[in-house]
């Protein structure tokens, strides 16, 4: 394991991977739209081996009563055991709930979804939009993966009909699309010896020390940052990867 | 630039730090920034059980961070929840990287963090509290992590917020610092800023950092450095 580690670490300082990519360069990535026909919106990533699929289902609850006339988005993610050998069966751990909240944030902070366009009825009734991923296959940048996923699968969903006599959602019945706003982009960044590398595979992310997740929206802001792993960065590292992410972000967009 | 509490834009709030607070712990520290009271309790290096879970090559480093139910306006559900357990992580990767676990093979360093009152920036103070704590167990480390946070209200870039600012901000960035090695430990954020800006906000969060190692490096001599 430990000898691994530092053959990719020793690749990475000369700027190379046991793949050939270049440290900025992604491995294939493709998208499915809609492969999950009872769900509201569903997508499915691959970024090489790295396989998920976002869910998206509605249902309509109480809204918070500090936020009133606003839709509320709940994000869960899993780590099913079949993903992964170290994956374990049980309620989720550090590493989903991080992941999911990560997801969260990326959509929640760039305003993403119109929250206020699924307010039903102010006070008492509101759309839930549930975000879930489920992760099949862990090859590695599981946040980047989930992230695109479930922006994909948010654009991809219809609003359900919610019939106020009968005070009951007619699941049959899709009206529009869900109400979003802009698409952001999340864009991990893993420091692996000196340098930054993009898209790990899960190798990669064992040798990493670093990393630093930035969500980025069409019009090149930051809606949201998350810094894991136990090596501090220096603020010169962090200016990189908003340079970093921004770009990749660009080109990421386009394949939605 | 006018704060709700009369503060200057970059000015913290005011820090009281109170090492050894927990007798029965090997290192404690109490940090209070404004109303929001961290208490920090360090247990370890000690036997780690199960054997399992033990790392051949260092420590583990265990860090809890608990919201007590009485500490904010609305009842706080005890137990574990789904934010709590991100800022055990994100609390657990500041420290790790300052903290010589690997002189201390096999056993674990248990790290308690009780926020008994809330008022934005818990998360901060529990890392400020927890820094101090371990320093004052004794354990081997490389430097203290000092932490805060910044925001943005209007055009002004605004630290360690307070109260509503929480909610007048463009953005959240808590930020831990290893001042030694002028690195990051922690970074987060909340909101939606140009990358310019949100350099900015992180730079901000940077001097409130560097204010609170000085503290905190004051307090533990207080309670370690023989006076006269």
């Amino acid at each position: 394991m430990l000898i691994r580690n530092q053959y990719i670490t020793a690749l990475a300082n000369k700027g190379q991977r046991e793949d050939g990519r270049k440290l900025d360069e992604f491995r294939q990535t493709r998208i499915e739209a809609n492969p999950i026909a009872n769900a509201e919106g569903s997508a499915r990533v691959w970024i090489g081996k790295t396989d998920v699929i976002v869910g998206v289902k509605l249902g309509v609850g109480e809204p918070y009563s500090d936020k009133p006339d606003e839709g509320v988005l709940v994000s869960n993610a899993e780590l099913s055991p079949m993903a992964h050998p170290d994956f374990e069966p049980g309620p989720p751990g550090e590493k989903a709930i991080e992941l999911a909240r990560v997801v969260d944030r990326g959509i929640r902070e760039s305003h993403a979804i119109d929250i206020r366009k699924l307010c039903i009825k102010e006070r008492e009734k509101v759309w839930m939009v549930n975000v879930d991923t489920q992760v099949m296959n862990h090859d590695g940048n599981l946040i980047d993966a989930s992230s695109l996923a479930a922006i994909v699968a948010l654009r991809n969903a219809k609003m359900l009909h919610y019939d106020e006599k009968t005070e009951k959602v007619d699941i049959e019945k899709r009206t529009g699309p869900l109400p979003l706003l802009d698409i952001p982009v999340a864009v991990t960044i893993y420091k692996i010896g000196g340098r930054l590398v993009l898209d790990p595979t899960y190798n990669e992310e064992e040798a990493a020390t670093a990393r630093l997740t930035v969500s980025t929206t069409g019009d090149g802001q930051i809606a949201a940052l998350q810094k894991g792993g136990t090596e501090p960065l220096s603020l010169d590292e962090i200016r990189e990867c908003f340079r970093l992410s921004v770009e990749k972000g660009r080109e990421i967009r386009k394949l939605i | 630039m006018k704060r709700a509490d009369g503060r200057k834009a970059d000015e913290l709030r005011p820090v009281t730090i109170k090492v050894g607070v927990i007798p029965n712990a090997n290192g404690s520290a109490m940090v209070a920034m404004g109303k929001t009271i961290a208490v920090a309790a360090v247990y370890g290096p000690r036997y780690l059980h199960p054997r399992f879970k033990q790392k051949y090559e260092k420590a583990l480093l265990n860090t809890v961070y608990m919201m007590v139910p009485f500490s904010t306006n609305e009842r706080v559900r005890p137990g574990p929840s789904r934010r709590s357990h991100e800022i055990c992580k994100v609390t657990r990767e500041a420290l790790e990287g300052v903290v010589c676990l690997e002189e201390y093979p096999k056993a674990v360093v248990d790290v308690y963090i009780n926020i008994i009152q809330a008022n934005a920036g818990t998360r901060t103070a529990g890392i400020n509290a927890a820094s101090v704590a371990l320093a004052d167990a004794g354990i081997s480390m490389k430097d203290l992590v000092a932490s805060a946070a910044a925001g943005k209200i209007g055009d002004e870039y605004v630290l360690d917020l307070a109260g509503k600012e929480e909610e007048e901000t463009d953005c959240d960035v808590p930020v831990a610092y290893v001042p030694g090695q002028d690195k990051i430990s922690l970074l987060q954020m909340d909101g939606k800023l140009p990358p310019e800006d949100v350099e900015k906000v992180i730079r901000t969060a940077i001097e409130g950092c560097k204010q609170m190692y000085e503290k905190q490096k004051a307090a533990l001599r207080e309670r370690w450095v023989q006076k006269g």
